[in-house]
């Protein structure tokens, strides 16, 4: 049986290096360890990770090496006979105090890159992240740029109805772009419940909390896309909120910024024209999907009692619930998961998914609300 | 060890069934066991209690190694995904290890210090019966509107709170009731230990497994009300409106999981050290050599025990703690490296220049030193912080603690009941079984979580229903091992019943090696033993004798 465990080891020990030639890495990771990751910080964690995953290698293969050679020896089978020694003081003084030393010589380094990945000072670019249930927002600190990022893999992949892609559940619609060798200052927030923003090749890993703003930092000298995901437990999908950070050149991020607010622009332009009941719907659709189906389900039935069904039933069908349904949408329901939506999606975003909840699956209410009244309601605040 | 003559001694008055306590008023059918007072047969009901809650509980996981069999969502949805992660760490924690040490500490202490029962025999009752309602409450959520408790067994507030199924009030009745359990079964632990040792029988002259089980219950007694605290302070949160953990309200999340986690570090180690202590008296029985450094054996549980009150950030290094907080915590968690070193060195010791033979119980305490230490080591490198941003919530981490609570206190408790099945039954368990049961649990136990290792440095996250592609044969694997070691524990049941029924008797001292007072009395021990104290001479029985 000793043998069959011997295989058994092999087997495994050999099985990823044949499964791994197809799978594409989604970061800097042999798949078997630690990334090395692309920023100085990240190289410096994963040497500390190295030295230390030795130093424990060693202490095992001498510990179970006394171990193993000892059982080997003294079996009674062999005509051992027991010794009758039982204490050692120089031995025992011996085996405190070395692994004191060992300590003490793992601590020095830990220490070094601790107090480095803490130096948060003398960033050039701040970004505010924020944690929602199930998604990313980024918001450009002093660059009037903000926008959520969700993530991308379409539900047939995970279901099982088409294939899946290389970047299967890490990738998102709309990455976080950073400029390359710029320090880059992390603010670190949640909306709901407590997020963490990990990505392995930049060794950055930090809790999003709730009322708290955490901080960290990163600089990234090679562009390149660097993916990671939520490693804090958040809810139901936790294990599907991507992050995707995107390291580009310096005129490619300013261009990328100047997109981004004149995008910005044209959405709230949104808000000045008539628009049409089918349009609103097209439009609400595609913003329900992303931003309300996690919760209520793509058809409406909601997962209750937490997450409330929308179609054929509440304030969705209720003529007279009209502004009650825009109230909630808008504003949020304290005590619930309900965020308020009115500070972060487009008038328009808000007025076509709330049109969309009151005439989809059956609802048929008729109502529709234009995003100039979402405008206006916003802006009497 | 003891010679013949130390028998002669030690011979105790051993009360049989015959002339046990007024046979014609004990209750038979359910009722005898519904209001036993006896140490033994509330052992037994802990014991058996806890290898059912293992099969519930291993059941969950097995839903979830399917589940994770291959990426994207095949058998369940999310939601209930969270569900059994969740019900599977808080079963395994509190309705399989920690009721399986009770259950041991119940058999044997009173036997080990010579005590005729436990010091309160109908809080003993009390104790237990508490367990099945707690467990019950926890279970029947799962059947509830919403669902049961989905928020991981840490349930970090506000998801636990705000943001939680109506079921969690339940899931909080349940936490405390299965807390008084543990706490009245720490206080009647301890009056036991320190009341009713037979006389001549100093603290230092107890077996370890005394020694570590009275140092686990003054854990129990120091962090369970920090639990119970916190579940209701969240009662509070989520039906009186309160806000401790709110941030809306101006409450604070982050004070959630120091208070969490000042319970849940000690509590680690009420899952590992009556481990340790099982583990020093099989060690030295099959070696057939004296236990090594039995002082500092119990001087390293004591310290171990006192550090676990100053690690517990160690859980939270990435929720923003200060600087100067981080370094304390990281140096202050190495340091427990040292203990629980001293511990494994000296097993180590003890089996150097014994005369080893390779019983079950053997195989599965060397199991238990081997793997322990592998989770040990890689718990040294996740108290290296800036390592631990990358580790921490992955399945790294969750390779670590099922390397120190499977092969670890899992193992320990086989180990024990193998060692100690000839005491309760009569009969040594099935060898060939036993070994089969050992082997294939190695193989599987390994299976499973040594891959995560490799998932986990990689970059999976833990506590996902759904993978990136790069992570799916470790997943395979570790799937495939689960499914082995969850079906090799049925072996076990095969071995309980096979030697309850009949097989090899087995002499009062089963094992030619082992010391203590539980093997001067007969096997199966009759159902009162040591009614009048059995004599104790310290310069002979003692562990520590010189």
């Amino acid at each position: 049986m000793i043998r069959l465990t011997i295989a058994a080891f092999l087997g495994f020990a050999l099985l990823p290096l044949i499964g791994n030639v197809h799978a594409s890495s989604i970061n800097t990771s042999s798949g078997w360890n630690m990334p090395m990751g692309v920023t100085d910080i990240s190289q410096e964690v994963f040497h500390l990770h190295m030295t230390i995953l030795w130093i424990c290698i060693a202490i095992a293969v001498i510990v179970f090496g006394v171990m193993f050679w000892s059982l080997f020896k003294y079996r009674r089978t062999q005509g051992a006979k027991s010794a009758h020694f039982h204490e050692n003081t120089f031995v025992e003084v011996m085996w405190t105090a070395i692994p004191m030393v060992i300590l003490v010589v793992m601590a020095i380094p830990a220490t070094a890159t601790l107090k480095k990945m803490y130096d948060t000072s003398n960033a050039d670019i701040d970004i505010l992240v924020t944690g929602y249930q199930w998604r990313w927002r980024y918001e450009y600190l002093g660059e009037d740029v903000s926008f959520f990022s969700n993530l991308s893999t379409p539900r047939e992949q995970i279901y099982g109805q088409e294939e899946r892609g290389d970047f299967y559940l890490v990738e998102v619609d709309e990455p976080m772009v950073v400029p390359v060798g710029r320090k880059i200052r992390l603010l670190l927030t949640a909306n709901d419940v407590i997020h963490s923003w990990w990505v392995p090749d930049l060794a950055v890993k930090k809790d999003a909390i709730p009322g708290f703003i955490n901080e960290s930092w990163t600089r990234i000298d090679e562009p390149g896309v660097y993916r990671g995901q939520c490693a804090e437990l958040c809810g139901r999908d936790h294990g599907f909120m991507p992050i995707e950070v995107k390291a580009v050149s310096e005129e490619e991020y300013v261009a990328w910024l100047a997109s981004k607010r004149e995008a910005a622009i044209t959405e709230a332009q949104g808000a000045d024209r008539e628009w049409a009941l089918g349009e609103l719907m097209e439009r609400g659709e595609g913003t329900y999907n992303t931003y309300c189906a996690a919760c209520h389900q793509p058809d409406g039935k909601g997962l209750p009692p937490i997450f409330p069904a929308l179609a054929g039933t509440g304030i969705s069908i209720d003529p007279s619930a009209r502004q009650a349904h825009i109230d909630i949408v808008l504003y949020g329901k304290t005590g619930t998961p309900m965020p308020a939506f009115g500070t972060t999606l487009s008038p328009a975003e808000l007025a076509a998914v709330i049109t969309y909840e009151r005439n989809a699956w059956g609802n048929n209410t008729a109502d529709s609300v234009q995003p100039a009244e979402i405008r206006d309601l916003l802006g009497s605040q | 060890m003891a010679s013949e003559s130390t028998h002669a001694v030690l011979q105790p008055n051993v009360g049989t069934a015959e002339h046990g306590h007024h046979p014609a008023q004990m209750p038979t059918g359910i009722m005898r066991w519904v209001l036993t007072t006896n140490h033994k047969e509330i052992g037994s009901l802990y014991l058996l209690f806890s290898l059912l809650m293992l099969f519930v509980g291993g059941s969950m996981a097995l839903v979830i190694r399917a589940e994770l069999f291959q990426p994207g969502l095949q058998y369940v949805q999310p939601e209930f995904f969270n569900q059994m992660t969740t019900m599977h760490g808080l079963i395994m924690v509190f309705g399989a290890i920690m009721p399986a040490f009770v259950g041991l500490a119940n058999w044997m202490i009173p036997m080990q210090i010579g005590a005729p029962d436990m010091a309160l025999p109908r809080l003993n009752n009390f104790s237990f019966w508490l367990l099945p309602v707690a467990f019950g409450i926890l279970l029947s959520t799962l059947l509830m509107e919403g669902g049961g408790p989905n928020f991981g067994w840490t349930f970090y507030a506000p998801l636990s709170t705000t943001y939680a199924p109506p079921s969690t009030s339940f899931f909080i009745m349940s936490i405390h009731l299965a807390g008084i359990s543990s706490i009245l079964g720490a206080i009647n632990i301890i009056a036991t230990i320190l009341n009713l040792r037979t006389p001549g029988m100093r603290l230092m002259d107890m077996s370890l497994f005394v020694w570590t089980w009275l140092i686990t219950a003054f854990l129990l007694i120091a962090v369970m009300p920090v639990l119970a605290g916190v579940v209701t302070m969240m009662l509070l949160d989520i039906n009186f409106g309160t806000s401790f953990f709110d941030a809306a309200g101006g409450g604070d999340p982050v004070l959630f999981q120091h208070l969490f986690w000042f319970f849940g570090h000690p509590e680690v180690y009420i899952m590992i050290l009556p481990a340790f202590g099982i583990v020093s008296l099989i060690v030295p029985t099959f070696a057939r050599k004296r236990l090594f450094g039995y002082a500092s054996m119990v001087y390293a549980t004591a310290s171990i025990a006192l550090l676990s009150f100053v690690v517990w950030a160690h859980h939270m290094f990435t929720v923003g703690l200060p600087l100067t907080a981080e370094l304390f915590f990281m140096y202050s968690t190495m340091l427990i490296a040292v203990p629980t070193g001293v511990k494994v060195f000296n097993w180590i010791a003890t089996l150097f220049r014994g005369s080893i033979s390779f019983e079950v119980p053997m195989l599965f305490a060397l199991g238990f030193i081997v793997m322990f230490t592998i989770g040990g080591l890689s718990g040294v490198m996740l108290a290296i912080v800036p390592a631990d941003f990358q580790y921490h919530d992955t399945y790294f981490v969750v390779a670590h603690f099922h390397y120190v609570l499977v092969p670890g206190a899992l193992f320990a408790i086989l180990a024990g009941a193998y060692y100690w099945m000839p005491k309760w039954t009569g009969h040594y368990a099935d060898e060939t079984l036993g070994r089969w049961h050992f082997w294939l649990s190695v193989i599987g136990v390994n299976l499973t979580f040594f891959p995560m290792h490799f998932s986990g440095l990689a970059g999976m996250p833990r506590r996902i229903p759904d993978y990136a592609l790069q992570f799916a044969d470790f997943n395979m694997i570790s799937s495939i091992g689960g499914f082995l070691f969850g079906f090799s524990q049925l072996i076990f049941v095969w071995v309980l019943v096979k030697a309850i029924r009949g097989g090899e008797k087995a002499p009062a001292k089963a094992w030619e090696g082992a010391e203590g007072l539980e093997w001067t009395v007969p096997c199966p021990a009759p159902i009162h033993t040591f009614e009048t104290p059995p004599k104790f001479v310290p310069e002979v029985d003692s562990p520590s004798r010189h």
